[in-house]
């Protein structure tokens, strides 16, 4: 089963992306696909451009050099708002939810750009605003409904554990039903139940929804778990890219790991 | 009873006729209560009953049902139930490798459940049990690729379909049950030995729902939240005998986690919990009235004295001075009704609690504050119905007179006999077991010891097996003094001594959280269980507590004589992974007999110390030796004081 979902149609394709801040390279070349309905994972020691990576493809960093494609159209001044409205959402390594706000509001930020009503429209709470609300709301609760979190609904945020509130991330950027979901580190800082909580629901999500996934993870044995191709990357550069099997066995991928002298 | 109303199946039709409209079933879903007419849920069950026997369900056939309280579960149970069938709850949260247990014993074909996680657990056991052929689950999410199991979406399709081309099969089905054909099959929990499977039939569930509603004249006005485990006997008899006999609406809650939010929102007007659920409502009320302002603070403690002068007397209708009474509608406006709202007790008629003993303080809380808190008293052998409280009559250490057409025995050892129409008809395949407990004269041997007491209610006082005697003769029913001993919240576990022996003697576990709660009030400093626990002060403190159990003692006639004369307080806490209590928290009495004989022998002598090591098993599995010297502490016993006196 897992393999073929590899085999779908290219939706993400970065060709030889270079990014630097001053002096200091932190992606060099990077060349890569991700297809359709596919779990995508990126790994590598600290500072290895993970994040940066993620940042490039949905439009916070601007690359020196190279081009990202996504669903067939090459793109160019890209920033965070309009790779939203294509479809890509995404979670971040620190949390970045609203603490004072419940989980209920929280999650229909995630709505945001389905929002079409005026201000005044929703002002009045007629027409467009009422129906807009309604379907949002009920999104949302499909939403809490699918991750379980309908015990914490008007809960603030900044009052749940760790691992809840990073439900409450993957919860948000669902809210939004992006084509494309970048996981940063969704799993980072838990413990092993929630770890296995978190897999179940990425893969729920990419069998339920469709959505394809990239995600960065430090736990290799949820890597090799739940991926189905994984890139390494180090120092900027990419080492090795292929099945779980196929990097586990990568000598180059080893010797990062294990910290061979560069 | 009349005919048309006999059957489960029957009931529910009766209700789609007569109140067609009306609510029947609610559940929340995406966040908002969807609610089903009678009239729909008996279109779901027809076509539930109509697709199992187009897949070849047959009569006399059992039908499991796992999952946690869902509508269409319990919709399930009647479809089952139409077709001669007999419904099979099992508890959802156990392993699959109890399923397979449970499932082979009642040679299981079919089942109905919830979720992934059910679906599971039952392809696990799977292999185990060749009987099985069947799967239905409720929930598709995750389900997609599975194969070999069905969607009760798709078998109320197949069902619907049966029907168009057999109209009269369900009506012919359901005309073919009888009121003496057994209904459900519940296993006991197993606490000793393994599960057996008690068999009700339609007409002693419907027996006993009848006389629960006439005792607290529930009708179809009134509403339940449905939340404990559906293979236990309490949640069929509320959720499922009185659902169809009195036609009142059950609410499923949207989860486990949401019950407290669900109760709130609906504010059923008839509940039931055990003593652990309204034991830990009160002490979230507590800390938060800590953390509320001075004036609030005043205002609550002030409010709650009065009630507890007068709350329970007023709803008891007993006279109460004028002042009294002004005083507590002031409270109500104040506190007691607010309190009661953020409780979700708001409509509250008759709230239930029983399988374990509660508290008198927590007890009276309630009913003080106006909810009407009552015990009962039953088992899955008799349908959850031998004794009920009456409204006016209730007392916290009782659980009631005999229930409408229930009578009760005690037997020359103390034990509780019972015999009615609500009596299991036996226990599955296991004619030894039915001829051990039911006697020639059709008594059913609850295996509670018990005693009447002078207004006729019921005294349960221990399990008869633990019941001993004392050297002088007189009844020793550890259970019962220990229970006591645990209502003082200092007090965290007790085991007390003293069967064959000329006086009672106790160990005691502090409660880390009060007691040391009450250390640091004082200034008292202590830097762990042992060291607290060897504290001259805390053994004081828990030396009160235990004087007042044997001023209690002291007027309970027979009881009299089990005193505690000496205590020591245990120098680790009893646990589960040193064997000393099951996983439930009960108490093994001979390991720890075995275990702490020295301290036992200790309290015995004229010892004041022991010195005693104990190896201990620590949470990541490594273990350790604890040494300590314990001190041994003489409590004062009191004259016994006649019965009459005392009240």
């Amino acid at each position: 089963m897992t393999p073929a979902r590899s085999s779908g149609a290219v939706l993400l394709a970065v060709d030889n992306i270079s990014l630097s801040f001053g002096g200091v390279k932190a992606l060099t070349g990077i060349t890569f696909d991700v297809r359709e309905r596919e779990i995508r994972a990126i790994i590598g020691p600290n500072g290895a451009g993970k994040s940066s990576m993620l940042n490039v493809i949905n439009g916070v960093y601007h690359p020196q050099q190279g081009t990202i494609t996504f669903r067939g159209e090459v793109r160019r001044d890209m920033n965070t708002h309009r790779s939203a409205a294509q479809g890509i959402a995404r979670t971040f390594q620190n949390i970045a939810l609203f603490k004072g706000m419940s989980v209920l509001d929280n999650i229909l930020t995630g709505r945001n750009l389905k929002m079409h009503a005026t201000l005044i429209e929703q002002a009045i709470y007629l027409g467009r605003a009422r129906r807009e609300e309604l379907e949002n709301r009920r999104k949302v609760e499909e939403v809490i409904d699918f991750l379980e979190i309908q015990h914490i609904r008007k809960t603030p945020v900044g009052k749940l554990p760790y691992g809840l509130q990073k439900r409450v991330e993957l919860a948000r950027a669902l809210a939004a039903e992006p084509i494309l979901l970048l996981l940063d580190e969704p799993m980072a800082g838990m413990n092993i139940e929630e770890k296995q909580d978190m897999c179940r629901f990425v893969l729920d999500v990419n069998e339920q929804f469709g959505t394809t996934i990239v995600l960065i993870e430090h736990d290799m044995g949820v890597v090799m778990d739940i991926s189905d191709r994984v890139i390494v990357l180090d120092y900027g550069k990419k080492i090795g890219d292929g099945t779980p099997d196929e990097v586990r066995g990568n000598q180059a991928v080893i010797d990062a790991y294990l910290g061979v002298a560069n | 009873m009349e005919a048309k109303l006999a059957t489960f199946p029957r009931l529910l039709l009766e209700h789609a006729h007569v109140r067609g409209e009306r609510p029947a079933t609610r559940e929340k879903d995406l966040g908002i209560w969807q609610t089903w007419t009678w009239a729909q849920v008996a279109d779901e069950v027809r076509a539930l009953a109509c697709g199992l026997a187009a897949l070849g369900f047959k009569r006399g056939m059992r039908l499991a049902i796992i999952g946690d309280n869902r509508p269409r579960l319990y919709w399930s149970m009647t479809a089952a139930q139409a077709l001669g069938g007999i419904a099979v709850p099992m508890y959802q949260d156990a392993p699959a490798a109890e399923f397979a247990y449970v499932l082979n014993d009642a040679e299981i074909v079919y089942a109905i459940v919830e979720d992934q996680e059910q679906v599971d657990k039952i392809l696990e056991a799977a292999p185990q049990v060749p009987s099985l052929k069947h799967i239905y689950y409720d929930d598709p999410r995750g389900l997609r690729n599975y194969e070999g199991v069905t969607s009760i979406d798709r078998l109320q399709e197949i069902g619907r379909e049966f029907d168009l081309t057999h109209p009269d099969f369900y009506n012919d089905e359901v005309a073919r049950g009888r009121p003496g054909d057994v209904s459900i099959v519940l296993y006991t929990s197993g606490t000793t030995g393994k599960p057996k499977g008690v068999c009700q039939t339609h007409a002693a569930f419907i027996v006993s729902a009848q006389g629960g509603c006439g005792f607290d004249k529930l009708d179809s006005r009134d509403s339940i939240l449905s939340y404990l485990p559906m293979a236990w006997v309490g949640d069929h008899l509320f959720s499922y005998a009185q659902w169809l006999v009195a036609g009142l609406t059950i609410n499923c809650p949207e989860s486990g986690d949401t019950v407290m939010t669900d109760l709130r929102e609906i504010g059923p007007s008839y509940y039931f919990a055990p003593p652990r659920v309204f034991e830990n409502l009160l002490t979230q009320v507590m800390i938060r009235m800590e953390d509320a302002s001075a004036i609030k603070r005043g205002l609550f403690r002030y409010f709650t004295g009065v009630a507890r002068r007068c709350g329970a007397a007023i709803l008891d209708r007993k006279p109460v001075t004028v002042g009294d009474r002004v005083l507590y509608a002031i409270g109500n406006l104040l506190i007691y009704a607010p309190l009661r709202n953020v409780l979700g007790m708001s409509r509250i008629r008759v709230a239930y609690t029983a399988g374990a003993a509660i508290g008198p303080d927590l007890f009276r809380f309630y009913r003080s504050i106006g909810i009407n808190l009552k015990q009962l008293y039953g088992s899955t052998e008799t349908c959850a119905y031998v004794c009920l409280q009456p409204d006016g009559g209730v007392k916290f250490d009782t659980v009631g007179q005999a229930a409408p057409g229930v009578e009760i025995k005690i037997a020359e050892g103390g034990e509780v006999l019972v015999r009615g129409p609500m009596l299991l008809k036996e226990y599955y395949k296991r004619p030894d077991a039915t001829a051990e407990s039911i006697d020639s004269e059709g008594f059913f041997h609850t295996g509670d010891a018990g005693l009447i007491d002078d207004s006729g209610q019921l005294k349960i006082i221990d399990r008869a097996k633990d019941v001993g005697k004392m050297n002088g003769g007189a009844m020793f029913a550890p259970n019962y003094i220990e229970n006591k001993l645990k209502f003082f919240p200092h007090i965290k576990e007790a085991v007390v001594f003293g069967n064959g022996r000329d006086t009672v003697c106790a160990f005691i576990n502090i409660d880390m959280g009060s007691v040391g709660n009450w250390a640091e009030r004082r200034g008292i400093a202590y830097s762990g269980y042992t060291d607290l626990g060897a504290k001259a002060e805390v053994y004081r403190l828990i030396g009160e507590c235990v004087e007042q159990v044997n001023t209690e003692l002291a007027r309970e006639g027979p009881l009299s004589a089990s005193q505690i004369h000496r205590f020591i307080i245990l120098h680790k806490e009893l646990d589960p992974d040193d064997d000393e209590l099951t996983r439930t928290r009960k108490v093994r009495r001979s390991f720890i007999a075995d275990k702490y004989g020295v301290l036992i022998d200790a309290l015995y002598s004229d010892k004041n110390v022991q010195h005693i090591e104990t190896l201990v098993k620590f949470e990541d599995g490594r273990s350790g030796m604890v040494a300590a010297d314990l001190r041994i502490e003489e409590v004062k016993t009191l004259p016994a004081v006649p019965a009459r006196e005392a009240a």
